[in-house]
């Protein structure tokens, strides 16, 4: 790759440090409930789907690095990089809320995932496609895992539902940003390095809509809200957590262990 | 010198850092080994991106080929195709069970429905009354499950 980059690479970059990043912060996210899940099974199963997450984000990092030919491995892309320099979808910076809430949001960006998996299998960025070949292998058990939490809340007790309904309302307006259009998006697809994301949204839709239906959960109406991660502009919430996860790189630059 | 075949022995008496009764080459990460004058490439294709036995696994594969006489050592990672645990070895399906897993089913069975539960038998009493209480166990590989009839819980090795 070279050192300057054209806009066709620069967009590149751009795309898979989307994905990269969507990854890395609900990863962190999701740590954040080791030795606080409600049963020590979820406890458990919170944190592997965290593990799965950082560990697609770890190789989209290092491919990115690749890409962008500025000699920066997945510790300074993750560790070393301002808010706004970070290309994450909003949805996953918000806090987690209560077990619901976070189970949810798992639900809706894991349903999301998987077509973009799929589609990226078929990149011509051979490295993006085998990372997305082995990565949707993953998201499937993401997938099932939140659905059968969403179903149970959802058409549980008065207390669940009305927990999951408030949820849904909170986090249903963040799912736009997922489809919104891009010229990074238009680059990529232009070069088959991936889908434009607005093409995802009738199998993102045809997942989750049934899954909410039987979870007893009314859609909520679509607003003019949107959020801008992917663009990096982010919420509150991205500055606060990230001077946790960075905490030892910044304070031991290039560290190891 | 070593050899590739000889190479491929060693590689089965490694054992996997999560579940040391079977193999790395049992569980059929290794995909190729070249030896060449007692240069020794090994190409592995890992299993889960999360999973934290990576690391333990490269270092174990080296260290027993260069004990075994192995002049260099050079691990490749090949992520496509990707893992599936169709690759596991016939032989460590019993060993799996013995040590109170249940082997996966075929990976094929994995696009399933919503509500779908695959059926699987306890290892201890091989009862098909049994009931998934987790979609992950100790290790994101496997889920956890108990037996209706005989109560105890079990593992799941996930087909994937």
């Amino acid at each position: 790759m070279n050192a300057t980059l054209g806009a066709a690479s620069a967009a590149h970059v751009e795309y898979v440090l989307r994905i990269a990043d969507s990854s890395l912060i609900l990863g962190q996210r999701l740590a954040e409930w080791c030795g606080h899940g409600p049963v020590i099974e979820e406890d458990i199963a919170l944190t592997n789907v965290a593990l799965d997450l950082i560990g697609q984000s770890r190789l989209l990092l290092t491919h990115a690095g690749k890409l962008e030919g500025r000699g920066r491995d997945e510790d300074q892309l993750a560790f070393l990089r301002s808010e706004p320099e970070f290309r994450n979808l909003a949805i996953v910076e918000l806090p987690n809320g209560d077990f619901g809430r976070t189970i949810l949001r798992n639900f809706l960006f894991a349903a999301f995932q998987r077509p973009l998996w799929q589609a990226l299998a078929g990149s011509a960025d051979a490295d993006l496609a085998a990372i997305a070949g082995k990565s949707a292998k993953e998201t499937r058990y993401h997938l099932q895992h939140a659905s059968d939490w969403v179903v149970r809340l959802g058409d549980g007790t008065q207390e669940s539902h009305a927990r999951m309904q408030q949820a849904l309302d909170l986090l249903w307006p963040y799912t736009a940003e997922f489809f919104s259009p891009s010229p990074t998006d238009e680059v990529a697809a232009a070069t088959s390095i991936g889908p434009a994301w607005a093409s995802l949204e009738a199998d993102w839709e045809a997942a989750v809509r049934p899954v909410l239906d039987v979870a007893t959960l009314k859609l909520p109406a679509r607003t003019p809200f949107g959020s801008f991660g992917k663009f990096g502009r982010h919420t509150e919430h991205l500055g606060h957590l990230l001077p946790e996860m960075q905490f030892l790189q910044r304070t031991v630059p290039g560290g190891s262990w | 010198m070593l050899t590739s075949a000889q190479a491929w022995v060693i590689l089965h008496r490694v054992p996997d850092p999560e579940i040391p009764v079977i193999s790395v080459a049992e569980l059929g990460i290794v995909r190729e080994v070249r030896a060449n004058a007692g240069d020794v490439d090994v190409v592995l294709t890992p299993t889960y991106s999360g999973c934290p036995a990576t690391e333990v696994i490269e270092r174990s594969i080296r260290d027993a080929l260069s004990a075994a006489g192995a002049r260099s050592v050079r691990i490749e990672t090949r992520l496509a195709p990707p893992w599936t645990t169709d690759w596991i070895e016939e032989t460590a399906r019993e060993k799996l069970r013995a040590y109170g897993i249940a082997p996966p089913g075929a990976a094929a069975g994995t696009e399933q429905p919503l509500a779908f539960m695959p059926r699987v038998e306890c290892t201890h009493c091989g009862s098909s009354n049994t009931e998934r209480l987790s979609q992950y166990g100790s290790t994101a590989c496997k889920a956890l499950y108990r037996c209706r009839d005989c109560l105890e819980p079990f593992e799941y090795f996930k087909p994937i």
